[in-house]
């Protein structure tokens, strides 16, 4: 400590722009590959600028067909290259489903440990841009439930300036899941180029009386909701987990044995979710720790309404991020 | 079918708390079982049966306030178990109902069950109980659905190390109150006479040097149990000391020698020495041993408090030379022993130095006269006197 | 043992029989069981403890001659010199 580092407002667009111009710079076998991401410059515009830096070889784009272009991703990274595929939303991403689950992820084992498939698959996700029901899905626990890949969640302005360089790294499939809603929002992160892990859950703010326990969209929002419990007195520790698959169950279980309080915030529905991977892992292996049921806010159970005061109530937000904290601590 | 009442403990006692409840309905009792835990000015006392029996309905719910005497359960026989226990069971079962309404009642009664014997804890706050000792079930939760957690727990800590808040009542402000109540009316009520006399220890003193001598330091008697013995042989003799009024004389069987402990942060406690008289001098040491130091945390039974049949009281630690007690009612007399000093004695024309004891009589002249009270203080001096009969 | 080794002891051991009093106040020359208010069985719990303690065995004909805190230093400190 001691030192400051200067930092620079940005976007999350902007910041996802420079890492993977980043990436390209670094790797002369990286190349993006995707639908619009050339010419028209990304659906969001996170790759306006890149054809005219890197040329076509290097910006691609594709036919309409996720299934193909996906494929083609795997069998580039099979063959050495080291591809970026853009996949425009999480809802198309089920028409790759099967590249994905039967063969980037299951390749290396089929293999006998022969053959890695180096691809990163960015996924923009999220609710909260009236997109609708089949536009608006959180399908981060469904990928998250496959052996073979490495299921990352990029919650942060820092993580979307980094994590790809550190999942270009990885000689195993990554998904990396980024949130359309946040594309605009302005974040500081640091001027200089700081590396991060795809190991870790990072303890996003500090806390004694409970742990706030998220990843993606609800980083933001849960560590505003631990800014106005701080204002009744309540420490709430934000842990955001990053890494969905494997889950950093260390970093969760210090947490929790500080705090011996858990709360779990996430948009996915919530059963059969991240957030019921996280409460059963915790009852597993610090139940002796815990001084109140672990308690769960996830995604209201029917699809995604259109009209914005419903989808907004459809997932959790700040108000009731933190009355649910409040109602743990029995604090009203 | 036999009648539980909430007992007095004591004629100063009008109304405890039921704290805890130690059965359950159709637990099969005996005598001397602790029934329930009710919380009075001297403390949290363990309330004792004294018939054989199986329990029936618990008719005080825990925490409530009960005056002496109230019905609190039945002690029933085998049979009458089986007619007032399990036809309210058996109506359940039969009652004929909607699958749906079936399944609702049976979960209701599972978890009416869960709650009854399943205490709520964190598992935190278990741990933290475990590691401090710290018993659960005296305290009151405050987490959801009145689970404990472990502020509770740690609250709980807290008041046993440190007393509570100066604005609340401690138990020695209780006790207080109690020891007041029951000598104001004493004084009130009962017209008191007092006796006074002097007995040589030499000898006694000299024979308990000597047969402690023998005895290793914890097994040591202390000159109070050779008093205790001497009073109880002495009851034997002038059975008319060892009664309760309660309109009329009353003997009593059975001799119960209340015990004066003070309690150092005031007050006193006066738990009973259960047949005084059977027991030899190094089993009355041992039940002093047992019962002073519950007596002054205030963990005694409810027979300890209720049954005594005359008071003894022992200022022979300080420099006090003679006691006039106040009668603790309904018994009738109380016996004060001074403590043992130096003092010319005069015997057989000689002026000697001897270790003398003062013992005083303090008793109730509505049940006995004072030749009576004076046959009884010559006994207790017999016996002093021969003190490896005693 | 010293005077200061054995004083924290016998603190102690007043402590734990008489709970409700502050044995660290006493006077060298105060008689403890009545500035404790002590009695003669607590002093005998107390003479138990201390002798377990100290590994010592106190005769009874002893105890008279410790019943102050100067007189009780001595003693232990002469049996443990």
């Amino acid at each position: 400590m001691g030192e400051t580092t200067a930092t620079m407002k940005i976007t999350y667009r902007e910041a996802l722009k420079q890492s993977i111009r980043d990436a390209l710079h670094q790797d002369e076998r990286a190349f993006l590959l995707g639908e619009d991401v050339g010419r028209y410059g990304g659906a969001f515009a996170v790759s306006k600028g890149l054809l005219k830096e890197f040329g076509p070889d290097r910006i691609m784009d594709v036919p309409l067909s996720e299934s193909g272009f996906v494929g083609a991703g795997i069998g580039a990274a099979v063959g050495g290259m080291r591809p970026i595929v853009e996949v425009m939303t999480i809802n198309f991403g089920l028409l790759a489903f099967d590249q994905i689950a039967n063969n980037a992820a299951t390749l290396l084992h089929m293999s006998g440990g022969q053959i890695n498939v180096p691809v990163v698959i960015r996924m923009g996700c999220g609710i909260g841009r009236q997109l609708a029901a089949q536009h608006s899905h959180s399908w981060e626990p469904l990928f998250a439930h496959i052996p073979g890949l490495k299921v990352v969640s990029v919650g942060t302005h820092e993580d979307a300036r980094s994590m790809l360089l550190a999942a270009l790294k990885e000689p195993d499939p990554v998904i990396l899941f980024e949130y359309t809603a946040m594309l605009n929002l302005e974040g500081e992160t640091s001027t200089d180029f700081q590396p991060v892990d795809l190991t870790h859950a990072k303890i996003r703010r500090v806390g004694k009386d409970v742990s706030i326990i998220t990843y993606g969209a609800g980083v933001y929002k849960s560590l505003q909701a631990a800014e106005a419990l701080a204002q009744a007195g309540i420490g709430a520790e934000v842990v955001d987990l990053r890494v969905l698959r494997p889950l950093d169950d260390k970093t969760v279980m210090a947490s929790v044995s500080k705090t011996h309080r858990a709360l779990i915030v996430e948009e996915a529905w919530q059963s059969v979710s991240i957030s019921s991977e996280v409460s059963a892992r915790i009852t597993e292996q610090c139940f002796y720790e815990l001084d109140a049921p672990v308690r769960r806010l996830g995604g209201v159970e029917v699809p995604i309404p259109y009209p914005k005061h419903l989808e907004d109530g459809s997932i959790p937000q700040q108000e009731q991020i933190v009355s649910a904290t409040k109602k743990l601590l029995q604090h009203d | 079918m036999i009648e539980f009442r909430m007992p007095s403990l004591g004629a100063d006692m009008e109304a405890g708390f039921l704290r805890e409840w130690k059965v359950k309905p159709g637990d099969l009792v005996k005598r001397g079982d602790i029934i329930a835990e009710i919380e009075t000015q001297k403390g949290i006392i363990d309330i004792e049966v004294f018939d054989e029996g199986i329990v029936g309905e618990l008719m005080i719910a825990v925490d409530e306030k009960v005056p002496v005497g109230t019905l609190m359960t039945h002690i029933l026989s085998a049979e009458e178990a089986t007619a007032d226990i399990l036809p309210a069971q058996r109506k359940v079962e039969t009652k004929k109902m909607a699958p749906a309404t079936a399944i609702k009642q049976r979960e209701e009664e599972i978890s009416i069950q869960a709650t009854a014997h399943h205490l709520r804890a964190s598992p935190l706050a278990k741990k933290v109980a475990a590691e401090k000792g710290i018993d659960l079930s005296k305290i009151t939760g405050s987490g959801p659905d009145g689970a404990i957690i472990r502020e509770d727990v740690e609250k709980a800590v807290t008041d046993l190390i440190a007393p509570g808040p100066p604005t609340e009542k401690t138990a020695a402000d209780n006790i207080r109150m109690a020891v007041a109540a029951a000598m104001s009316k004493s004084n009130r009520e009962v017209p008191h006479y007092y006796l006074q006399s002097r007995v040589d220890m030499s000898h006694a003193l000299s024979w308990l040097a000597e047969t402690n001598k023998q005895k290793s330091v914890k097994d040591r008697l202390l000159p109070v149990v050779l008093l205790i013995k001497a009073t109880a042989k002495a009851l034997i003799d002038v059975p008319d000391m060892n009664a309760w009024w309660d309109n009329g004389l009353q003997r009593k069987k059975d001799i119960h020698i209340g015990f004066v402990v003070s309690l150092r942060t005031g007050g006193i406690i006066v738990p009973g020495i259960h047949d005084a008289g059977k027991k030899s001098l190094d089993e009355l040491m041992k039940t002093l041993n047992d019962i002073i130091p519950r007596a002054r945390t205030l963990r005694l039974k409810s027979s300890e408090l209720a049954d005594s049949t005359i008071t003894v009281t022992n200022l022979g630690e300080g420099a006090v030379e003679s006691i006039f007690g106040i009668i603790y009612p309904p018994q009738v007399a109380l016996v004060g022993f001074g403590g043992i000093t130096e003092e010319p004695w005069a015997e057989n024309g000689m002026l000697a130095v001897r270790s003398v004891l003062h013992i005083s009589l303090a008793a109730d002249h509505r049940a006995t006269d004072g030749n009576t009270g004076s046959q009884f203080l010559a006994a207790i001096k017999k016996h002093l006197m021969q003190p490896e009969q005693l | 043992m010293t005077e200061d080794e054995i004083r924290p002891i016998i603190n102690k051991l007043l402590k734990k029989v008489a709970p409700e009093t502050e044995p660290e106040k006493l006077k060298p020359d105060d008689n403890i069981q009545q500035t404790l208010a002590m009695d003669s069985f607590d002093y005998l719990q107390f003479i138990i403890g201390m002798d377990e303690e100290f590994g010592i065995k106190t005769p009874e004909e002893d105890y008279g001659r410790i019943m102050t805190l100067r007189d009780l230093l001595g003693y232990v400190m002469k049996i443990k010199k």
